[in-house]
């Protein structure tokens, strides 16, 4: 008795957080099919006008190319520097590499905000221009710790005597790398690659402060803001959320689940 | 351990390989960090920077009431979320670990954190909708006839509180039941031989083993709310500013970057004091 009392509390509880948990992408996905000018109750009908306003919204479409182009450079900036920085720390004794690590991870215990207001600090100093290229550098100094991190605790002591033997029969350091390492290490520079990309694509701040007249998504929906509830802000957010759920699923069944299996 | 015995050429080879990355972190971060901290001691006056080295912006900090009442609204709020957040995510965690059926853990797990493939920016917004005047919860609740007149949940400091607890509590379900699900059964089996009962178990057992994971989560929790602009600014009306409101007022409206630099090196050590609070339960996590 007293157990079947306990499952019932359990599953009350976890129905009340997960239904706390959905109901705000709830509303924001039912709204962005509201026929009518605000996107709260009553729900008036199905429309898919909003859809088609963000669709002609020439910035907002700009915005996602930009998000998107940001994301993909900085991430593969981020990891191909987080992968040498690990292939150089993890193989070769140099000195100092505790303190390097340190100064490498460093960034990952800062604010956005502060790493955000440093750069711009500098950037007005030296008279650079504010666009995409100064949001890009920022996203690779905010992703640039994460993928060293998870490149570099992949990086086992099994895969030198691989690497050595590939050394033996002739190849190159840069051979090794890219044709032993690398394919070995596939699944964690793949892990590092879609993390920092997800980050670097639902990042605000950085982007905010570092960029003027190309903006990224985020910001471009920021200003959307200002117009207050309005189901265009809803339909760009269930769009974005749709997508990448529907990415999510696609890796979780293709990559991640391949991996789990073997 | 093996590596590769080293030469002079071999030497500068690896450090060709670790130097890109050492540049990029000390150009377009050390740098700009160490630009920020010498700016913080400037001073702005009638439009011009001062370059004279003071520490006039942290003895205004602690002397002016809204730049003081920015670090304490921080703080207030920080505490409250990380503590709500805790105590809302154990139990569910828990939950998904024990009773879920093991092949639905996953699934359950993957639904807890859906909402955080939502936009950043749009998940706070989408709280706008379900708090604000003609919101959902209004609207539902008018509708029953339980208020009359709406209830005035958004823009204040509890519509804040709720915007980061949802983020939160998804994190931090999924940093508990990392670490729930690690916990040998063993554990429990020799607690109830020795006669604990499930409540006695889980207080002198499963809640000190789990502890380094909370603390764990609970620090990400602190330094990420703490470092917040969006939820604030969306959420909390223009009533009770938390610290990065402020130095965004400084940045926007005044262009006051000494002062705005002079907060962030403020915010930067609310965070050091919190790691240091922390420090033992972390260091646990690491060995």
């Amino acid at each position: 008795m007293r157990d079947v009392l306990t499952k019932v509390a359990s599953f009350a509880y976890a129905g009340l957080i997960y239904g706390f948990i959905f109901l705000p992408v709830a509303v924001l996905v039912l709204f962005s099919f509201q026929d009518g000018r605000l996107p709260v109750p009553p729900f008036n009908g199905f429309s898919l006008q909003w859809y088609e306003a963000v669709f002609a919204d020439r910035k907002l479409m700009a915005a996602l190319a930009n998000s998107f182009v940001v994301a993909i450079v900085s991430s593969l900036i981020a990891c191909l520097l987080g992968f040498l920085a690990a292939y150089a720390l993890a193989r070769y004794k140099l000195p100092g590499s505790a303190l390097q690590r340190g100064l490498l991870i460093a960034p990952m215990t800062v604010s956005y905000l502060i790493i955000a207001l440093g750069l711009l600090t500098v950037l007005n100093t030296f008279g650079i221009k504010l666009s995409l290229w100064t949001v890009g550098i920022g996203h690779v100094v905010i992703n640039l710790p994460l993928c060293f991190a998870i490149i570099y605790s992949s990086m086992g002591d099994h895969h030198i005597n691989i690497e050595r033997a590939a050394r033996d029969l002739g190849a190159n350091d840069f051979k090794v790398m890219a044709l032993v390492t690398a394919p070995m290490l596939m699944p964690s520079i793949l892990a590092a690659f879609f993390l920092s990309v997800t980050f670097s694509w639902d990042e605000f701040i950085i982007a905010f402060l570092l960029s003027r007249f190309d903006v990224t998504l985020p910001v471009e929906i920021w200003s959307l803001l200002r117009s207050g509830l309005n189901p265009k802000t809803n339909a760009i957010g269930s769009l974005v959320f749709l997508v990448s759920v529907a990415v999510l699923a696609v890796l979780e069944l293709t990559l991640f689940g391949k991996t789990k299996k073997s | 351990m093996s590596t590769i015995t080293l030469e002079d050429t071999e030497r500068r080879k690896a450090w060709g390989f670790v130097a890109p990355a050492l540049l990029w972190t000390v150009a377009f971060f050390i740098v700009p960090f160490l630009f920020m901290a010498a700016m913080s001691l400037w001073s702005r006056q009638s439009g011009q920077i001062i370059r004279v080295w003071n520490l006039d912006n942290y003895f205004a900090f602690f002397e002016k009431d809204s730049l003081f009442k920015g670090l304490t609204n921080s703080l207030e709020i920080t505490l409250i979320v990380t503590v709500l957040s805790v105590l809302l995510a154990y139990p569910l965690a828990w939950i998904i670990a024990e009773r879920v059926p093991k092949r639905f853990q996953r699934l359950a797990l993957i639904m807890a954190v859906l909402p955080f493939w939502t936009s950043y920016v749009v998940r706070s917004y989408s709280w706008l909708l379900v708090l604000s005047r003609n919101g959902v919860i209004n609207q539902t609740l008018m509708t029953f006839g339980l208020i009359s007149e709406p209830l005035e949940i958004a823009s204040n400091r509890t519509a804040t509180v709720i915007g980061f607890v949802h983020f939160f509590v998804m994190l931090l379900t999924l940093t508990i039941y990392a670490n729930l699900i690690q916990l040998s059964p063993n554990y429990r089996r020799a607690a109830a031989d020795l006669g604990a009962n499930a409540l006695q178990t889980f207080w002198h057992v499963i809640l000190p083993l789990t502890l380094p994971g909370i603390m764990t989560g609970a620090f990400l929790t602190f330094v990420l709310c703490i470092g917040d602009y969006v939820t604030p600014q969306i959420l909390g009306g223009n009533n009770e500013l938390v610290l990065p409101q402020i130095i965004m007022l400084q940045l926007g409206r005044r262009a006051d970057f000494p002062m705005a630099a002079a907060l962030s090196i403020i915010l930067m050590l609310a965070v050091t004091v919190a790691y240091v609070l922390c420090a033992r339960w972390l260091k646990i996590e690491r060995a």
